[in-house]
């Protein structure tokens, strides 16, 4: 099992108040499973996100990755299995802008101590695994929005992660260039990249294999017949 | 580490105008030190090139009383009890593995009794000297000869002048041959000698002059054996010896008395030789020099401070400015170390190439200075790496702050701001 959350409660705590957003949360994620976390906004997805992507640490609960306990890990730790263990894909793509699509794919190398031939290797061959193998030179003000999320896309992929996360990554793209995103992202789950996918629109979350609904901090498995009465409300709007 | 560099220089490439005016404080600072290093160094190097002289490595043990050269005018002035340089107390000096040459002379600085044809002349400076004199304190033949072994052994009376003397007497006439009346006795003009390396003043304005001239007309020098014929005594001689290297010009010279003293038979005597110390003289006057130079180094210094100030600042602007670009290392996998350093190095490239700029900066600045007002200078290439060493230090003490500042930042809320 490459993520395993149990029983997880978060809180954010004030000197005044103490305020809830996570309320017992379980998630179980087996290698090679795409799944989608769906939820409107303000209903704790991102703080879920923050703690599966080993940035925010739960007030209640256990978390294991590829079977290791992280939540007993220090800062230095953390970075560590966030470097090796996943990618991540945002909204915004979080370019660097001065710094060409070649480079900054090769960035998590950088970090992971990698040396720079093997760097530059890695980096063409999973932009070329997006489909960017001709834009590899060109500086995100020269790209697209789609081909800014692949470039975005192809830096999570290089250090080879157990898990994509993707935080509403087409929250930035017209319909067009989501559908072309989400047939990538089934491609890649094809290949048997396992991906944990949040987002706030029904559309998108209908493109994974399984579904989750989070509201109020309450995550719940969506059923068939969920799925069923989407469908039949008109689908996907892409 | 060499990523960081890299990164760091295309941030100052993309922020040209930026880095430049934050750099300009380290210009300043650097640029001005270094000129006044510079000056400082070529005020050194005139001292010890004006008062130990260019490679001569010459020492005078002089008689001397109370600290003063003793001069001898006339007979009555001749102290009691110093004998005549013996061959083997010569030799004991000759000996001593830090001298390498040595001369003794007598001298005298002579008011009257020099007479050419019908002109009375003064102010002229006589030395009985022997046959090292010349090549000790190097001086060459410029025209005529030097002494030869039989000018000494048969008294001869014939006399060699240096420039100065030849101008003064002789009004640009060539005085080889001519004859000169001292104390009665007629000596010949046999030669002109000048010297090849030396003390040798460096007069570059009217003050140097008055500084250096010593009032003399020019030299005339005499075989020492002819010496007693024209002043009819023995007199006590002054040595000169040449230390085989500058180093060794103190050490040797007070040796050099130490043997002379020993010689003194009239234990009482307030005249006694002793070695001048050029090297302690330069030492005293650059010392001189480098306490009120250094102050200006501090004001200078104040400069840095100042051009470190504008490096913290901007840094923390940079942090954040990019506080979306740490956030999303962060994210990444990026350890807050790695997030220091680069940042660390982002200010220490910054402030460091401002050092090289400032070096430049310094070395145009004391060219000017030399070309404007004619004070020596002279570039000091330690100064100038300790310069650089010194911005890149610079830049990471007042770049500690912002850098720590950012590898702090929380990810989640790093990745939050835009």
């Amino acid at each position: 099992m490459v993520l395993k959350l149990d029983h997880i409660d978060k809180s954010y705590i004030t000197p005044k108040l103490v305020v809830p957003v996570l309320h017992d949360v379980s998630l179980h994620v087996e290698e090679g499973e795409y799944v989608a976390i769906m939820g409107p906004s303000g209903s704790g997805k991102s703080t879920l996100m923050n703690i599966i992507g080993c940035l925010d640490r739960p007030t209640r609960g256990t978390y294991e990755l590829n079977g290791e306990n992280v939540l007993n890990k220090n800062d230095r730790d953390m970075a560590s299995i966030r470097l090796n263990n996943l990618g991540f894909v945002f909204q915004n793509f979080q370019l660097l802008s001065r710094q060409s699509a070649l480079d900054n794919v090769a960035l998590p190398l950088v970090y992971a101590g990698v040396r720079k031939r093997e760097r530059i290797r890695r980096a063409k061959e999973a932009l070329t695994r997006v489909g960017l193998e001709a834009r590899m030179s060109f500086t995100p003000a020269q790209l697209s929005g789609g081909q800014k999320q692949r470039v975005a896309i192809a830096r999570a992929l290089v250090n080879n992660p157990r898990l994509l996360l993707a935080d509403e990554p087409t929250g930035a793209l017209d319909s067009r260039s989501s559908k072309a995103l989400m047939q990538l992202f089934d491609e890649l789950n094809d290949e048997g990249v396992t991906i944990v996918m949040i987002t706030h629109a029904p559309e998108i979350a209908s493109y994974a294999k399984r579904v989750c609904n989070i509201f109020d901090g309450v995550l719940t498995e969506r059923t068939d017949s969920d799925r069923t009465k989407i469908e039949a409300a008109g689908g996907i709007g892409l | 580490m060499i990523e960081n560099i890299r990164l760091a220089f295309q941030g100052i490439w993309s922020h040209k105008m930026r880095s430049f005016l934050t750099m300009l404080g380290i210009i300043i600072g650097i640029g001005s030190i270094i000129a006044i290093v510079s000056t400082i160094q070529g005020t050194n190097n005139a001292l010890r090139d004006q008062l130990v002289g260019s490679g001569n490595n010459t020492v005078n043990v002089n008689l001397s009383q109370g600290g003063e050269a003793y001069q001898v005018y006339d007979a009555s002035s001749i102290p009691q009890g110093i004998p005549v340089i013996s061959e083997d107390t010569r030799q004991r000096i000759l000996a001593l593995d830090d001298v390498e040459k040595m001369t003794s002379y007598t001298t005298r600085f002579v008011s009257d009794g020099v007479y050419y044809r019908d002109k009375a002349l003064s102010e002229f400076n006589i030395y009985g000297v022997d046959m090292d004199y010349f090549d000790t304190l190097s001086y060459a033949i410029k025209s005529g000869r030097e002494f030869l072994q039989e000018d000494f052994d048969a008294f001869h009376r014939v006399i060699v002048v240096d420039q100065t003397a030849s101008d003064n007497l002789f009004q640009g006439a060539n005085p080889l041959g001519r004859t000169v009346e001292i104390n009665g006795q007629p000596f010949t003009v046999i030669g002109i000698v000048y010297q090849t390396a030396g003390y040798e003043p460096n007069i570059e304005n009217l003050d140097d002059y008055y500084t250096y001239d010593d009032g003399s007309n020019g030299i005339f020098f005499m075989p020492k054996t002819t010496w007693p014929i024209v002043f009819q005594y023995d007199e006590p001689e002054n040595v000169v010896i040449k230390a085989t290297s500058t180093d060794e010009m103190t050490r040797a010279g007070q040796r050099t008395a130490n043997i002379l003293n020993e010689t003194i038979t009239n234990k009482t005597s307030t005249v006694t030789y002793s070695a001048e110390d050029l090297l302690g003289i330069v030492k005293q006057q650059q010392e001189l020099a480098n306490a009120s130079n250094l102050q200006l180094v501090w004001i200078a210094g104040i400069s840095l401070l100042v051009g470190g100030i504008g490096v913290m600042n901007i840094m923390i602007v940079s942090v954040t400015e990019r506080t979306n670009e740490i956030g999303l290392k962060k994210a990444i996998g990026a350890r807050k170390s790695a997030i220091l350093w680069q940042f660390l190095t982002e200010a220490a490239v910054l402030t460091s190439l401002g050092g090289v700029l400032g070096v430049a900066a310094g070395i145009a600045m004391s060219q000017l200075i030399h070309r404007f007002t004619g004070i020596l200078v002279g570039i000091n290439w330690p100064a100038a790496l300790i310069a650089v060493l010194f911005s890149m230090i610079i830049g990471i003490v007042f770049g500690l702050l912002p850098s720590v500042q950012a590898s702090n930042l929380d990810p989640i809320e790093a990745l939050r701001r835009e």
